[in-house]
């Protein structure tokens, strides 16, 4: 990870902060100038982490086969500017939440995390046990998505592209059984307790 | 020197016995298992270190008891599995041999420093930053051995490390344990592998049914599975 931008060098607490100001921002947003404008603010910040339209593609698109169900709920029910509005607004907080981790190690992003939820630690809550969350549904991202193509290679190998139970039951099994092992690898670690 | 004693040992798995009356008192520096597939041996290696505890009998690593005290075994005994995937938590490789010393006390600056020479000793210096679901399955399961090694146990149990793994990755798992200074306790089917260790454990149908060094217990192996 380049560390030479502005972005990277700014705190982890600072950046996750700023996402949620961002964030809330970004909701009272309702009108067509005022998305174009946080489009044009979020394609800024990723020129100023040096970060090109490939890195900002890559964190939009397992989007692109969400956005079109989106866009055609919400024409059908609130008509095409909202549609654009609420969805564009979607994508560019995806972008900017993207922006976040591809400008900060995930180690830092979760002692960020660990300290923010410190305080409420005396309400039952288990700061390393949310940062450890956080960084599994991180990692597990690409095995899931390794595990998945192993099965659609394996439904077309028997030529059953198109049985969506073929797919899903393996994809869930081989989830679980992950699951398993992830839980009994983190016992053998020393982080279950 | 680290002693593991298993007394009179029993798994069960509902009215399935996985393990029977196993007793043992490993000493050696390289023991290894070896066994059909279902025949016990994975559940022997998470005996070690109270991954699985037994429904009656006690295991013992250094006096302590792995039912009354999981966490200090679990600190002395380091368990490689077969697939890294599921062993790697996070998203970076030196991140992930990081995340192994979270609870151990050590500055950052300290932490970076042991991580960073863990890496160089197992040839994954160059990769410290690289996403480990990139990594090749060989660099992965060299990942999860470092994750392991960097918290110094005394005892490593390895289940099937190797089982995943093509010639050349099978052959640099294997020299990387070989060359540990911790004891090892190897699962595996691979019989080239436990050539040099001190003692072979034969499981067959839950028992230990051979317990001798590699010339006396791979033959006695090979005729069980008439090969």
């Amino acid at each position: 990870m380049p560390t030479t931008s502005v972005l990277h060098r700014l705190g982890a607490g600072a950046k996750l902060w700023g996402l949620c100001a961002c964030s809330l921002a970004l909701l009272a947003v309702s009108t067509p100038t005022g998305v174009g404008a946080a489009v044009v603010g979020v394609v800024a910040l990723y020129a100023v982490a040096r970060l090109g339209p490939r890195a900002l593609w890559s964190q939009v698109r397992p989007l692109r086969w969400f956005v079109p169900v989106v866009v055609a709920v919400q024409w059908a029910t609130l008509g095409p500017v909202s549609a654009a509005v609420l969805t564009t607004r979607l994508v560019a907080l995806v972008a900017l939440a993207g922006l976040v981790t591809l400008t900060t190690p995930t180690s830092l992003l979760l002692d960020a995390l660990e300290r923010g939820l410190h305080p409420w630690r005396r309400l039952g809550v288990d700061a390393e046990r949310a940062a450890l969350v956080l960084a599994l549904a991180v990692r597990s991202v690409p095995v899931l998505a390794a595990l998945a193509g192993g099965v659609r290679d394996a439904q077309r190998a028997r030529g059953r592209e198109r049985d969506v139970r073929a797919f899903a039951v393996p994809l869930v099994v081989g989830a679980l059984r992950q699951a398993d092992a992830l839980g009994e690898a983190l016992r053998a670690r020393g982080l279950d307790d | 020197m680290t002693e593991v004693v298993l007394e009179g040992v029993h798994v069960r798995h509902g009215e399935r016995e996985v393990l029977h009356d196993v007793s043992l008192r490993l000493r050696e520096r390289r023991v290894a298992v070896i066994g059909a597939n279902g025949s016990g041996k994975s559940t022997l290696a998470r005996l070690l270190n109270g991954l699985v505890l037994p429904s009656s009998g006690r295991v013992s690593v250094d006096g302590l008891d792995t039912r009354r005290r999981g966490r200090e075994v679990r600190r002395r005994v380091g368990f490689v599995f077969t697939d890294p995937d599921a062993q790697i938590i996070m998203p970076t490789v030196a991140e992930d041999v990081a995340y192994s010393l979270r609870r151990s006390g050590l500055s950052k600056v300290e932490v970076a420093a042991r991580v960073a020479a863990e890496l160089d000793r197992h040839g994954l210096a160059g990769h410290a930053d690289h996403p480990a679901h990139l990594l090749s399955g060989g660099q992965k399961q060299l990942l999860a051995l470092t994750s392991v090694l960097v918290t110094d146990p005394r005892l490593v149990v390895a289940d099937e490390p190797t089982t995943l793994l093509d010639l050349r990755n099978t052959r640099a798992v294997a020299e990387r344990l070989a060359a540990l200074d911790q004891h090892v306790v190897l699962v595996t089917h691979d019989l080239e592998l436990v050539t040099g260790f001190d003692r072979v454990l034969v499981v067959d149908g839950g028992r230990v049914v051979v317990d001798d060094v590699p010339a006396v217990a791979v033959p006695a192996y090979r005729r069980l599975m008439g090969a």
